[in-house]
């Protein structure tokens, strides 16, 4: 099988061949002139616990094969024993970077299925908490890139102003990563007083902080030299790849969730989709930075026209009473000890339900069964299908520049193995 | 080329003249914010008594299954919180806790609460088990330990009036 277009000589392993070179035999090729390399699970560039088996000319490479499951968790499967509230938590954990989208896509899905959607107010908080986790997921994205291609201060920059984000969800959620904060129906609690301003303050010093990234990598030559045309993909193949997210809109295709398909009232916004054309590992970079911008555009729009009123739904069968009743209401008693310990019973059926993550296109398929528990859920997770294409970005590049690709592609490994 | 590289520069020896944002962490430490979920604490009420009823519905509630709670009858002789039962056992796992606050949410007493500690280290995996003990606050100033020998009737309702927490 061979992959990319035309008559390429460049195979993708099946896994017959991948099992025959991991294990013993190793066949390769052209044993006289090339090498196998395995690279990870512990190497630091590969972003987690990735494997790569390459195949070496020199220093070029000739084939690669992405070795992935290390962190494989059983998300899916065990979703399925726990309540729709409970199996919560365990979203949080697949894309690390950014627990607030994953939220985000099955609390959704969710709401879909019961066929109920949140109040104006916990919409626009969504949106603004979903808009600060892109902001910190590309922080730390562009600090390993950066480091992985030996530019440390950026790192160091990238990491403070994440901070000041992460404190902010702890904020709202009291947690820094694992914030499960989405709840069905609307959100934990309302967010405190003093979060307003907090996040004004950070649209108000950020803006000068990716000013000062910029001018540390987006004319560095060194920096130009490491990414431009490096990990080229045309348009086409990016399609044909299901690439998703920046690393599609890097090869000229216009396409994101927030705007072909709004969700959580994102049409309300005014936004701009940013888009290069070239395709590489540079261009990437700048769809990311300029992600960036829109982001802090959209925090500001909707921080502006924040709705007033409640954030939860006040459908009792679905979200727990306010404690304030508990003390003199059997009736909240009652739902408050049924929706804990048996949950609620979401409808026969299945949905589909797309977020644009910062990687990409996150999606959601759960199928209800009437219990309290989904009979089946499944994720389309961004960097799971990113990754895929990693053979054909590093085609003919140099060992060096994988480290490069890998970085451009901005994988997660919690949500490839999940 | 040269124009870029000393942009750069400066922005490097700009951040040079900054104070550093770094937390000395052992010797300083980070406030935590006030929703903060760190090490849970069993509460008490003034009086001394236990604010736990025994109703493992936080147990139910977890989803990592790190709870396991064993009630008992309270009888009036020896009272350990209102209503009719307390938790004999109550232990809380903090391999398997994942901190999500779920338990804070479900309790319907506020009896379990996640408070500011999280500093959580242990040696061996048997004492990552945390028992009642360890996670029942102290008595408050005023109040009487646990169990208490109190007058029948006064004490047999098990959820008081609370407040929407903040």
């Amino acid at each position: 099988m061979t992959i990319g277009a035309g008559e390429d000589t460049f195979k993708e392993l099946t896994v017959e061949e991948l099992r025959a070179k991991v294990g013993t035999g190793m066949p390769i090729d052209d044993p006289e002139e090339h090498m196998l390399l395995s690279m990870g699970p512990q190497h630091p560039s590969t972003h987690g616990v990735l494997r790569l088996l390459v195949e070496l000319d020199g220093e070029n490479i000739v084939n690669l094969a992405p070795d992935i499951g290390f962190l494989h968790t059983g998300v899916e499967k065990n979703m399925e024993s726990k309540t729709y509230t409970k199996a919560l938590v365990m979203t949080d954990r697949l894309d690390y970077l950014s627990p607030m989208s994953n939220n985000l896509a099955y609390i959704l899905a969710v709401e879909k299925l019961l066929g109920v959607e949140a109040t104006p107010r916990a919409q626009a908080i969504r949106v603004i908490l979903c808009e600060l986790a892109r902001i910190s997921s590309h922080l730390v994205w562009l600090a390993t890139h950066a480091l992985d291609l030996a530019a440390m201060s950026v790192f160091l920059y990238c990491f403070r102003e994440r901070e000041y984000i992460l404190d902010i969800f702890e904020m709202v959620a009291g947690q820094r990563m694992m914030v499960s904060y989405f709840r069905p129906g609307g959100l934990w609690r309302d967010v405190p007083e003093e979060f307003e301003p907090a996040v004004r303050q950070f649209l108000d010093f950020f803006p000068s902080r990716i000013a000062d990234y910029e001018a540390l990598l987006k004319d560095n030559p060194i920096w130009l030299e490491r990414t431009k045309g490096i990990g080229v993909i045309s348009g086409e193949d990016a399609v044909a790849w299901g690439l998703t997210g920046p690393s599609l809109r890097g090869s000229g295709v216009d396409w994101d969730y927030r705007k072909v398909m709004p969700y959580s009232g994102y049409e309300q916004y005014e936004f701009d989709v940013p888009v290069e054309t070239d395709g590489d590992v540079y261009a990437r970079y700048r769809c990311r930075m300029r992600e960036m911008w829109e982001s802090l555009r959209i925090i500001r729009q909707a921080l502006d026209k924040l709705p007033q009123g409640p954030v939860n739904i006040s459908d009792r069968k679905i979200v727990p009473p306010p404690r304030s009743e508990l003390g003199h209401s059997m009736e909240a008693v009652i739902h408050h000890f049924k929706l804990w310990t048996e949950g609620f019973s979401a409808p026969e059926g299945f949905v589909y339900q797309s977020v644009e993550s910062p990687r990409g296109e996150f999606s959601v398929y759960l199928r209800g069964d009437g219990s309290p528990r989904p009979a089946r859920v499944h994720f389309r997770t961004p960097s799971y299908v990113n990754l895929a294409s990693l053979p054909l970005l590093s085609k003919g590049a140099f060992i060096a520049d994988v480290v490069a690709i890998i970085g451009s592609i901005d994988i997660v490994l919690g949500e490839i193995d999940r | 080329m040269i124009t870029e590289i000393l942009k750069g520069m400066f922005t490097t020896f700009k951040h040079l003249l900054q104070p550093p944002v770094t937390i000395q962490y052992p010797e300083v430490k980070r406030p935590v914010r006030y929703r903060f979920k760190g090490r849970h604490e069993l509460k008490r009420y003034d009086n001394g008594l236990e604010k736990c009823i025994g109703c493992a519905l936080c147990a139910a509630a977890c989803p990592a299954d790190a709870i396991f709670v064993e009630a008992a009858e309270n009888t009036d002789d020896e009272r350990y919180s209102p209503g009719e039962r307390y938790a004999r056992v109550y232990e809380i796992n903090m391999l398997r806790c994942i901190f999500c606050g779920f338990c804070e949410d479900a309790c319907p007493t506020e009896a379990i609460v996640l408070e500011d500690n999280y500093e959580l280290s242990f040696y061996d995996r048997a004492s990552a088990i945390y028992t009642k003990e360890m996670l029942l606050v102290p008595v408050p100033p005023g109040g009487q330990p646990t169990p208490q020998k109190v007058e029948p009737g006064k004490y047999d309702r098990a959820i008081p009036e609370m407040e929407d927490p903040k």
